[in-house]
């Protein structure tokens, strides 16, 4: 039986170092701020969960299984209450997170948009690169496909 | 053998969290990726405790995890009101 949970706990810290892992690289890759909390969740979540699950296996029924468990939970209820700290204050700040409005996400005129709303907005010029760069993007078949959706919505 | 996996695994995402901290845009992305390392070096002592058979670590780990939180809400508080000892609420500049 030793051997039996000495194999699930192999298993469970394999598969929590993969997400922890996953996790860590949306942190690198992610376009913005807000996005990177969605990367940060992963590793806190799924990685630290799995990772000490893991371990719990490894050690047994014993203090040291007991000590991860107070690990875990202060984890599991920590982390949420930073991310939503930390989206409220980027919110306040004035950063709009990637992907809302007119935005284009992927393809050849991709870009992130703005990086502030409100009243931090209004004091930065918009950059005439940005607008150029997203031009490209529309050909006439999409063009006819925004007026198709626009006379969709009007009817 | 596993728990060398894991612990190089999570210096790698360490490692990416550290760059981040030092690229990050804004000061929002230096504190989550601070958050992270945090988290990450609490992964890093845990197994490490395993690896080494020495699983007192894990008593540092649950102090750096209630540490972590602290740090994170200090710093976004600091950055929000330029100072620890503000009470909170509204400022006086809000709509």
């Amino acid at each position: 039986m030793a051997a039996l949970s000495e194999i699930i706990g192999s298993v469970l810290i394999a598969v929590g170092a993969f997400f922890y892992v996953v996790g860590a690289i949306g942190i690198y890759r992610m376009p913005d701020v807000f996005t990177r909390m969605h990367a940060a969740g992963i590793s806190d979540t799924a990685g630290a969960g799995l990772l000490i699950a893991g371990m719990m296996f490894l050690a047994g029924f014993s203090l040291v299984a007991v000590k991860l468990a107070i690990i875990l939970g202060v984890i599991l209820f920590t982390s949420p209450i930073a991310t939503h700290a930390l989206a409220q204050a980027a919110l306040h700040e004035g950063l709009e997170p990637v992907g809302v409005g007119n935005k284009v996400l992927i393809g050849p005129g991709a870009h992130p948009g703005p990086e502030k709303i409100g009243k931090a907005a209004k004091n930065e010029t918009r950059k005439p690169a940005i607008r150029s760069a997203r031009k490209p993007a529309k050909s006439p078949a999409a063009k006819r496909k925004t007026a198709s959706a626009k006379r969709r919505t009007r009817s | 053998m596993i728990l060398a996996a894991a612990t190089l695994a999570v210096l790698v995402a360490l490692l990416l969290g550290v760059i981040r901290a030092l690229r990050g845009p804004t000061v929002f992305d230096r504190v989550l990726a601070a958050n992270a390392i945090g988290t990450g070096a609490i992964m890093l002592l845990a197994l490490i405790g395993f690896l080494t058979g020495r699983p007192e670590f894990l008593d540092i780990g649950i102090l750096y995890a209630l540490l972590n939180i602290i740090g994170t809400l200090a710093v976004l508080k600091f950055f929000r009101y330029g100072d620890l000892s503000h009470p909170g609420g509204k400022e006086p500049g809000d709509a």
